[in-house]
């Protein structure tokens, strides 16, 4: 098998996803015949006429449609071309989508897709990390797949539920990150990951700071011979606690590291249950390394200072193993 | 047209006024009676009243056939509701805090629905529902099943102030899908009075604008309404698209029932617009030969048993159990956290 990249794999589930069930459909600006903004959707339409629906600029009726058809027996995947343009889509997601089957019984089998994360030059607008704010709701799935495996295995997982999924994908695995494997290891969503096993210090991310961790814990590896422990979350709602907690409890270190905003969100979760749940496994206070509190900058020199960076997990991680 | 003729022809006529009719009494009746257990203390939230927008809820969905079409009702759609064939149980259950009713106490007054039987249960956040029905119709276009279907749902003059109202619209327009968007022009929004709503002249002007037909209709006259939602319905049926009907007429109570409307203005009170759609209908059936005097009576009797009944049933069932619901926000138990 030849390399595979995230998009790629992407790609490859819508289109399994079609080919094996005639009820799922595309809808979002710009799939058709275009294939999309990054060409996730590309011959699609051709291959599957009637199902992939450019939609028109409106997040809040393209999510309120997808709701409707989703209610309707059918398993829409939505494409916002960006994440952060899912703002506008907010009160039906959260309010209809995410309420609906604890209020009705009925389910909202419905996928929506953020391309999501900064990459350079993209500017405020279009690097957006939104998976804490739909995490906050009850009733939504989170996913957030950082492996060509993953994108692929998640996201035809993510079709299948019958409850609403917010598939973040980033942005900056698209093109660059490549795997032979697509298959993977079919964890289900709601497990973590191992990514790396180590015994110091335990880094628990996800997406594509899983990648930067793995970097900062080769560059400790060898620059001291520190062996860091990487949990991949997969899915950050459902959050795995019981791989989080095992983790610590072998390290007894954790840094919990993210490329949204600093205030509230995925690691300040993970830090207050491993607080709540597994204090007495700490042997330092636990840390976490997040973007900076700023909208995310336009020009690459200030956006790679922005994120979290394999430099800066090191420092963070150096000390934390000093403490 | 003779496409439209013959889904006209299907429910028109002297059975289907009555059947309005009994949908408006009965909404009437039964909203009195909602109304009494509020100022009782004996519901829990709010209560909201379709006063005077009877005609225009009931012979909108009167037009709907359950099991086949898509309806939405919104705040004011008790009268529609019960035209769709909702139970007056669906109803006493959800404002009575029943466990049995539809939404289990997991949702009240008029956030309740049965969408697995296409009648959508509403949020709060105005327009919202627009797209949905859209999407319930895509969905039909896709399984080929939307031959002959139409999706409706009911709106007031101030949600066409909304996003969602605007990008709703426009997306059926695009795909062309059979949606009857009524505005029941009710003059209020809350206490916001037209002219800090909207500055347009018509709100059915802007049916031009979503490239969809607009229909206009005294809201308060039951035969018009009939005639125009007809129309509306069956052009929609006949594939010709989204269909933007503007009904006026005055909300005869506040918001809710606790608000005394008292900032509505008396010359609009006094005004055609003011009229009650029910007397209206009472004499329209009386004049026109469908009913006789007695025989509105004694529906006013009927309904008055059911509601009664429907009250006393509701009453009497138990309230949801904290210890007893199983708190699962989602269909797949493994998606749920435990805390």
């Amino acid at each position: 098998m030849s390399d595979v990249t995230y998009i790629e794999a992407i790609h490859a589930a819508l289109d399994e996803s079609m080919d094996q069930d005639s009820s799922v459909f595309l809808y979002g600006q710009d799939i058709g015949k275009f294939g999309g903004a990054f060409k996730a959707t590309k011959g699609l339409l051709e291959k599957y006429p009637g199902r992939v629906l450019d939609a028109p600029i409106s997040e809040d009726a393209m999510a309120g449609v997808a709701i409707g058809a989703a209610i309707e027996g059918a398993r829409p995947v939505l494409e916002m071309q960006f994440a952060d343009f899912s703002s506008v889509a907010f009160n039906q997601i959260i309010n209809q989508a995410a309420t609906h089957y604890y209020r009705t019984g009925v389910p909202v089998p419905l996928t929506m897709r953020l391309p999501s994360g900064g990459t350079p030059g993209s500017g405020p607008f279009h690097s957006q990390s939104m998976e804490s704010i739909y995490a906050h709701y009850p009733g939504l799935v989170v996913v957030t797949p950082a492996t060509v495996a993953d994108a692929y295995s998640m996201l035809l997982d993510s079709i299948k539920l019958d409850d609403p999924v917010i598939y973040c994908e980033h942005k900056f695995l698209y093109r660059w990150l490549k795997s032979k494997d697509l298959a993977g290891d079919n964890l289900p969503i709601g497990q973590a990951r191992i990514t790396r096993p180590g015994k110091h210090a335990t880094v628990v991310t996800y997406s594509a700071m899983v990648h930067e961790a793995v970097r900062a814990a080769e560059m400790l590896q060898k620059d001291g011979g520190w062996e860091i422990e990487v949990v991949d979350l997969r899915s950050v709602k459902p959050l795995d606690t019981d791989t989080i907690i095992a983790s610590v409890a072998r390290t007894g270190r954790l840094l919990a590291l993210g490329e949204a905003f600093p205030w509230g969100g995925v690691t300040a979760e993970v830090v207050s249950r491993v607080c709540a749940d597994g204090f007495h496994l700490l042997d330092a206070p636990p840390v976490r390394l997040n973007a900076k509190d700023t909208p995310i900058p336009y020009h690459p020199k200030l956006w790679s200072s922005h994120r979290p960076t394999p430099e800066s997990i090191a420092e963070e991680l150096r000390k934390l193993l000093a403490y | 047209m003779d496409e439209i003729t013959k889904y006209q022809d299907q429910s028109s006529g002297r059975d289907h006024v009555r059947r309005v009719f009994n949908a408006m009494l009965t909404a009437r009746v039964l909203e009195n009676k909602l109304g009494s257990l509020y100022k009782a203390g004996k519901i829990v939230g709010g209560v909201y009243l379709g006063k005077g927008q009877e005609a225009v809820s009931a012979a909108m969905a009167s037009c709907l056939e359950k099991g086949k079409d898509v309806y939405a009702p919104l705040i004011r759609d008790q009268a529609g509701r019960t035209a769709f064939g909702e139970e007056l149980i669906d109803c006493t259950r959800t404002y009575l805090g029943s466990v049995n009713g539809p939404m289990r106490g997991r949702d009240g007054n008029i956030h309740r629905g049965r969408p697995a039987e296409g009648m959508l249960a509403m949020i709060s956040h105005l327009g919202a529902a627009i797209p949905v029905v859209a999407g319930m119709l895509l969905a039909k276009r896709l399984k080929g099943e939307l031959d002959g279907v139409v999706g409706a749902t009911c709106v007031g003059d101030g949600c066409t102030s909304t996003g969602a109202f605007h990008e709703g619209l426009n997306t059926a327009a695009v795909e062309k899908l059979p949606l009857v968007l009524t505005v029941a022009n009710n003059q209020y929004a809350y206490s916001t009075p037209n002219d800090r709503q909207f500055a347009c002249e018509n709100l059915v002007d802007k049916a031009v604008g979503y490239g969809v037909r607009g229909h206009s209709v005294d809201g308060t006259d039951m035969l018009a309404c009939i005639e125009v939602m007809h129309e509306a319905v069956s052009r929609a049926r006949a594939g010709d698209g989204p269909q933007l009907v503007v009904a006026s007429m005055l909300r005869l109570t506040g918001h809710g029932e606790h608000d005394d409307g008292s900032y509505v203005d008396a010359a609009l009170r006094n005004s055609g617009l003011g009229r009650d759609s029910i007397e209206i209908g009472i004499k329209q059936l009386v004049e026109g030969g469908f009913a006789s005097v007695e025989e509105v009576e004694q529906w006013q009797d009927d309904a008055a048993n059911r509601v009664q009944e429907a009250v006393a049933i509701a009453q009497k069932e138990d309230s949801p159990d904290p210890y007893q619901d199983d708190w699962m926000a989602y269909s797949n138990a493994e998606m749920q956290m435990q805390k």
